[in-house]
């Protein structure tokens, strides 16, 4: 009985309970549902558990396999440990939308059909919209209202081709399918979307950076992957995907480069890997699909450590770019090391998870005997190191001395760090944790002298190139423009002059029609009206002698007699 | 006190940071030396090459590097470079 309960109904009930409750309580809760549902994901049988009529379909809320369990065991865990870090700092709302943001990632994970997906998708853009506004500032209403125009946008398009493919098949069924008709374009645009893809990669960094120093950690763990277990499900081995991986990998690595806000470069680097794992869906062998998997696992961790460590910066110093700060780990030492470590593994450095799992995309690459793309993955490799293992720690914790002496973390947002840091060197130091959990068996050794070697050889030089090039890296007080500027600024220009001629165009009516007005009124007051002077009142307002009345009476009759007969 | 600490930590010290400099190095040129001993395998060919590994990871950071730097003459804009616009809205 109990396998048949969604797990992400723990993480909606402590969502709607967290706002009443108080103190230890609330506490509890934050704390202990995540880990129910964690148990509950576990109990989860394979293959489709019940469904339900709706309409004239059956819905399937519940089935289980084994990359949505380990979907949804990495959104549990990441509610978790995310719980730990904000509880004591985040507002309760912030915190109740985040909950109800990780059950929608945790909903979407176990969708059956394409009708719960869409619900659960829906959950999670309504949600994720609150947590980004939970940053308080204006700048943060603005960000919100941009990334919830642009989900909403999103999620339109994946309902028309929700309804496009049920329409050509007949069935709501989640099963792999290929980008080959409206319907299914319309599916993979949908799914896109939230994955950051080109062109609309810019809501990403827009949003995220300006919630709060809590609320950026969930925002950088769900939707994003969520994504990419649609594409896992739905378009495994879809070739456009190898190449809009590619774009991203390099759009991230370029952004990031460019950047100055901490976060914003954390939030480029999440394009960029999440574009390795777009890349791996497109190749879709087994290799590549168990690549992306673990990928996705490894990723939220170190990437949730890294918003974690620049989160403490912000939340102890409230700055937010690189030229503020500097030579923070004088104070900082534990947020400092944890922070390193979760650049390490995103660099992909051995030791770490996110060399056992990012490998494992460049080996099915190297089997699909994709040269550009084995070559464009290794010089990624090398970039993520460059704007993320490197750039990140090295202008927020040494640079210079910024003068400034702020307090290490407090002990819930150093617990959350620790575990994720220890995860990190865990699952690369002892890879098979995880890889008996992929979808797919595991042929694979991470760890020969050789592949080592060739990637210690390759980000070493990078860190090189880092400190060599540095004077080219001057951070400046700047934004970059990305493609969010056609609607932010040619949109807006556009708007605004159509708006004034829309404008113009009635305010040349309103005065045509003033003219008109004016002009029946005196014609009006002319014959009918009482004349200025009342001696002389208007022709039909005249009174008239009776006799007169007659003889028109008499005229008008004979007219219609006249009319009458002939 | 506190401004003595600031420069006395020994990870700030020249000296240090020289150290530093020089393991680097060491570490770089070992890394490079010891492909004589360690077999890497080529999946295309060139990627087996005798220290492929080095020059391929800083020759694709230097290109990104410059690369960036050219687009950042286009891209860059200042901090409030939005908000001018949004105030007419």
């Amino acid at each position: 009985m109990l396998e048949f309960i969604p797990p992400a109904t723990f993480m909606i009930v402590a969502a709607l309970l967290i706002g009443p409750t108080r103190g230890q309580l609330r506490t509890a809760i934050v704390l202990a549902a995540p880990l129910i549902t964690l148990w509950f994901v576990w109990q989860v049988p394979n293959g489709v558990a019940y469904d339900i009529a709706f309409l004239d379909y059956r819905i399937e809320p519940l089935e289980g396999n084994a990359v949505r369990r380990l979907f949804a065991t990495i959104f549990a865990l990441m509610a978790f440990v995310g719980g730990l870090y904000a509880f004591r700092q985040a507002k309760w709302y912030e915190l109740a939308a985040a909950y109800a943001y990780a059950a929608g990632a945790v909903g979407v994970s176990f969708s059956g059909d394409l009708i719960s997906l869409f619900f659960y998708w829906e959950l999670m853009a309504l949600f994720s919209t609150v947590v980004v506004w939970c940053g308080g500032t204006p700048e943060a209403q603005r960000a919100g209202l941009r990334y919830a125009i642009m989900h909403l946008l999103g999620g339109v398009m994946l309902m028309v081709g929700i309804v496009g493919v049920v329409v050509d098949t007949g069935s709501i069924d989640i099963q792999p399918l290929l980008a080959n008709d409206f319907g299914t374009w319309m599916m993979l645009i949908g799914i896109l979307v939230n994955a950051a893809a080109p062109p609309v990669s810019a809501w990403l960094a827009d949003s995220y950076p300006t919630s709060s120093a809590t609320g950026s950690v969930f925002l950088s763990a769900f939707t994003t992957k969520t994504a990419i277990l649609a594409l896992i499900l739905l378009f495994p081995g879809e070739p456009v995907l190898i190449g809009i991986g590619l774009f991203m990998v390099m759009y991230g690595i370029i952004y990031a480069l460019l950047e100055n806000d901490i976060r914003r470069i954390l939030a480029y680097s999440i394009v960029n890997q999440v574009g390795f794992m777009v890349c791996a869906v497109g190749i879709g062998t087994q290799m590549a699909l168990n690549g992306a998997a673990a990928h996705a696992f490894a990723h939220i961790i170190y990437k949730a450590l890294l918003f974690m460590s620049a989160g403490v910066v912000v939340y102890r110093t409230g700055l937010n770019r690189c030229t503020e700060v500097g030579g923070l780990f004088r104070t900082m030492p534990l947020t400092a090391i944890c922070g390193i470590v979760g650049a390490l593994a995103i660099s992909g450095f051995p030791l770490t998870s996110g060399f056992t799992t990012k490998t494992m995309i460049s080996q099915a690459a190297a089997d699909e005997s994709l040269a550009v793309v084995y070559m464009l993955l290794a010089a990624a490799s090398a970039g993520v190191f460059l704007h993320a293992g490197i750039k990140f720690p090295w202008f927020v914790f040494f640079q210079r001395d910024s003068g400034l002496r702020p307090k290490d973390a407090p002990w819930n947002m150093g617990a959350a760090m620790v575990i994720f840091a220890l995860l990190c060197i865990l699952l690369g130091v002892a890879p098979d944790l995880l890889y008996r959990f992929l979808p797919y068996p595991v042929d694979y050794e991470a760890y020969t002298p050789g592949k080592v070697l060739f990637y210690l050889q390759l980000l070493m030089f990078s860190g090189l190139a880092f400190f060599l090039l540095l004077p080219l890296m001057k951070r400046t007080e700047t934004i970059s423009l990305d493609s969010d500027w056609l609607w932010r600024v040619v949109l807006l220009r556009i708007a605004s002059s159509a708006y004034g001629l829309v404008a113009a165009a009635g305010s040349a009516v309103a005065a045509a029609a003033g003219a008109t007005i004016a002009g029946l009124r005196s014609l009006a007051i002319r014959y009918l009206g009482p004349a200025e002077d009342e001696a002389r009142p208007g022709v039909f307002a005249r009174a008239w002698p009776i006799g007169v009345t007659a003889l028109w009476i008499a005229v008008l009759l004979t007219a219609y007699v006249l009319v009458y007969y002939f | 006190m506190n401004e003595s600490q600031q420069d006395d930590h020994w990870l700030a010290r020249p000296a240090t940071i020289k150290l530093l400099w020089w393991v680097f190095s060491t570490v770089l040129v070992l890394l490079v030396l010891v492909q004589a001993l360690i077999y890497v395998k080529g999946y295309f060919g060139v990627d087996g090459w005798f220290g492929f590994g080095a020059a391929f990871g800083f020759l694709s950071c230097l290109a990104m590097v410059l690369f960036a730097k050219a687009l950042g003459y286009v891209l860059k804009r200042g901090e409030d470079y939005y908000d001018d616009g949004q105030d007419d809205a």
